[in-house]
């Protein structure tokens, strides 16, 4: 494994900047075919619920211009499950990092404990998932309420707490700075944006929860101002993402600040993609003979 | 273990309105593809999610598939021409059981024929009852099953070949001439729920082969999760192929 793309991110060691991003790698171990997961800074996986959830019901996904919308619904299996069956498979095999949602800030601060945990690298708060009625997005788009759950999680746990922001807000900065006051070591960001597709022969909405979250290539220029204008905003470090496919894409987000990438929607496409990511990064950094902190944040304006 | 193939098409065309057969060269996955499992084509780099096909026959080094123009993604496939590539991910999900004793029954409607003409190739004693709309639509699967299966039932919604009506019209009457070890059924999901039924009544084991939509194909977006008796499936990793008391419960 390459020097060059090692890395540190709150305590957490990282082979490669390159992290797979909750909800679109399952627990790692689905792609175990195409996939080195120690070469991965980490794997976001599924999020975590204290009680299982089924999701939602009727078509989940449907392919849009350069993208796609998902409302899956947090389907997962539980915290306890999570805990005694999975956790124990895959803890020594990639840095595991847990995101978690609940329906009020006492959940977060209960999900945080129950983490803390051997074999847990870090805890993203999702408070970012729109498509669950109950819970994360009421908490990603006020910043007191954001704030709320970054303290109440860190006050339950001794592992890094990452922020997983929505970009469905007016200002993103401001949420950024509330997390990152009320003790985030990390922000990551964009969730999906809300988004919605109506079929014009039934009239209906083609997703069985009306609205869905648009991720893919479509929504890779908001993130990558997202990120830039977070960057400026906060001095935690950034785990930047939304709609990388290409090495060139994770550079574009590590040139606004990010200082390390997650990629989502396109292991669905290809899955060995962050693979091939983590080489192409390699690739640029080696034949311009610079580091990666050389890159990060150096966009210039 | 799964893969990635570059393959090359032999053949892509229409052999009924809007239905395409498309003959790719792939050696490796013609060996390993089991009865009922399916690949994920790349459409083109353009389309950010891949189209989950059933594979309708595997062998001599050639997968055949059958696909249905229904969308962006089928149709710019049914552009593709010969000697073209094909970047497929493969092969997936469970496969229906091959090694059953005794005589197995297959019972499709229209799309729902391909992953059968697979069980098909693979076992010797079987028998199969087609379904579709009209001629035109069974015509071209009759062709495929003919060298594959001993007997071929046929039903049409319009009588225009076979017996009019239902494939489940039929099939208590075609239970009664042979006694079958199982029946293997894929189609609209009325249709394999009349075929569940029927087949609880014959006291028969009934398998189904299920179709969803999905991203990844892996068992980790979820997009194509389902309840069944025994708590959460995923149709692209547990299925697509599943006991029918599994899915039709309720």
């Amino acid at each position: 494994m390459n020097e060059q793309l090692k890395t540190e991110i709150c305590g957490i060691k990282m082979n490669t900047p390159i992290l797979a991003a909750s909800g679109t790698f399952g627990f790692g171990e689905e792609f175990t075919d195409f996939v080195d997961l120690e070469k991965l800074g980490g794997v976001m996986v599924k999020c975590i619920t204290l009680k299982p959830r089924a999701g939602n019901k009727g078509v989940r996904i449907t392919e849009t211009p350069a993208g796609m919308l998902n409302c899956i619904g947090l389907e997962n299996p539980g915290v306890e499950k999570f805990l005694t069956e999975i956790l124990p498979r895959i803890k020594n095999k990639m840095n595991v990092i847990v995101n978690i949602s609940g329906n009020s800030v006492e959940d977060y601060g209960e999900l945080a404990k129950l983490l803390d945990v051997e074999g847990v690298a870090a805890i993203e708060l999702n408070i970012s998932c729109p498509n669950v009625k109950d819970g994360g997005i009421i908490f990603g788009t006020n910043p007191k309420a954001a704030a709320a759950v970054t303290s109440t999680a860190k006050k339950f746990t001794s592992k890094p707490v990452i922020v997983k922001l929505s970009p469905n807000v007016t200002d993103i900065t401001e949420i950024a700075r509330a997390v990152e006051s009320a003790g985030a070591d990390c922000i990551s960001l964009i969730n999906t944006l809300m988004g919605m597709e109506i079929n014009i022969h039934t009239w209906k909405p083609t997703l069985g929860n009306i609205t869905g979250g648009l991720s893919g290539g479509a929504v890779k220029p908001v993130a990558v101002r997202m990120v830039y204008q977070v960057a400026q905003a906060v001095k935690v470090p950034i785990i930047g993402m939304g709609g990388i496919r290409t090495a060139a894409d994770a550079i574009e987000f590590f040139l606004a600040g990010a200082a390390a990438v997650a990629v989502g929607t396109a292991n669905f496409a290809n899955p060995a993609v962050t693979m091939e990511i983590a080489n192409g990064l390699e690739n640029y950094l080696a034949s311009r003979d610079l580091n990666l902190r050389d890159i990060i944040g150096k966009v210039k304006i | 273990m799964l893969k990635i193939f570059d393959t090359e098409i032999i053949s892509n065309a229409e052999v009924s309105a809007n239905i395409f057969k498309l003959e790719i060269n792939a050696p490796e996955l013609s060996q390993i593809a089991k009865a009922g499992q399916f690949v994920q084509v790349k459409i083109s780099d353009e389309f950010t999610l891949r189209r989950p096909l059933g594979i309708a026959s595997a062998k001599n080094g050639v997968v055949k598939i059958f696909y249905r123009v229904i969308g962006k993604g089928t149709e710019f496939l049914s552009t593709k021409e010969t000697g073209e590539h094909l970047n497929i991910l493969g092969a997936l999900g469970n496969g229906f059981d091959t090694n059953i004793n005794g005589r197995i029954l297959l019972i499709g409607g229209g799309m729902g024929l391909a992953p059968l003409l697979s069980v098909a190739e693979k076992i010797d004693a079987v028998d199969v009852l087609i379904g579709g709309r009209n001629k035109g639509e069974v015509d071209f699967w009759i062709k495929e099953f003919r060298a594959e299966v001993d007997k071929i039932y046929i039903t049409t919604d319009d009588g225009s070949l076979g017996s009019r009506g239902f494939v489940t019209s039929l099939l208590p009457e075609v239970l009664e001439y042979e006694d079958y070890a199982a029946l293997y059924t894929c189609g609209p999901e009325i249709m394999m729920r009349g075929v569940y039924k029927i087949a609880v009544e014959n006291n028969l084991p009934c398998y189904v082969s299920l179709e969803r939509r999905m991203a990844c194909g892996l068992g980790a977006c979820l997009s194509c999760s389902i309840d069944t008796a025994s708590g959460r499936k995923k149709v692209c990793k547990d299925g697509p192929i599943f006991d029918a008391r599994e899915v039709f419960y309720e």
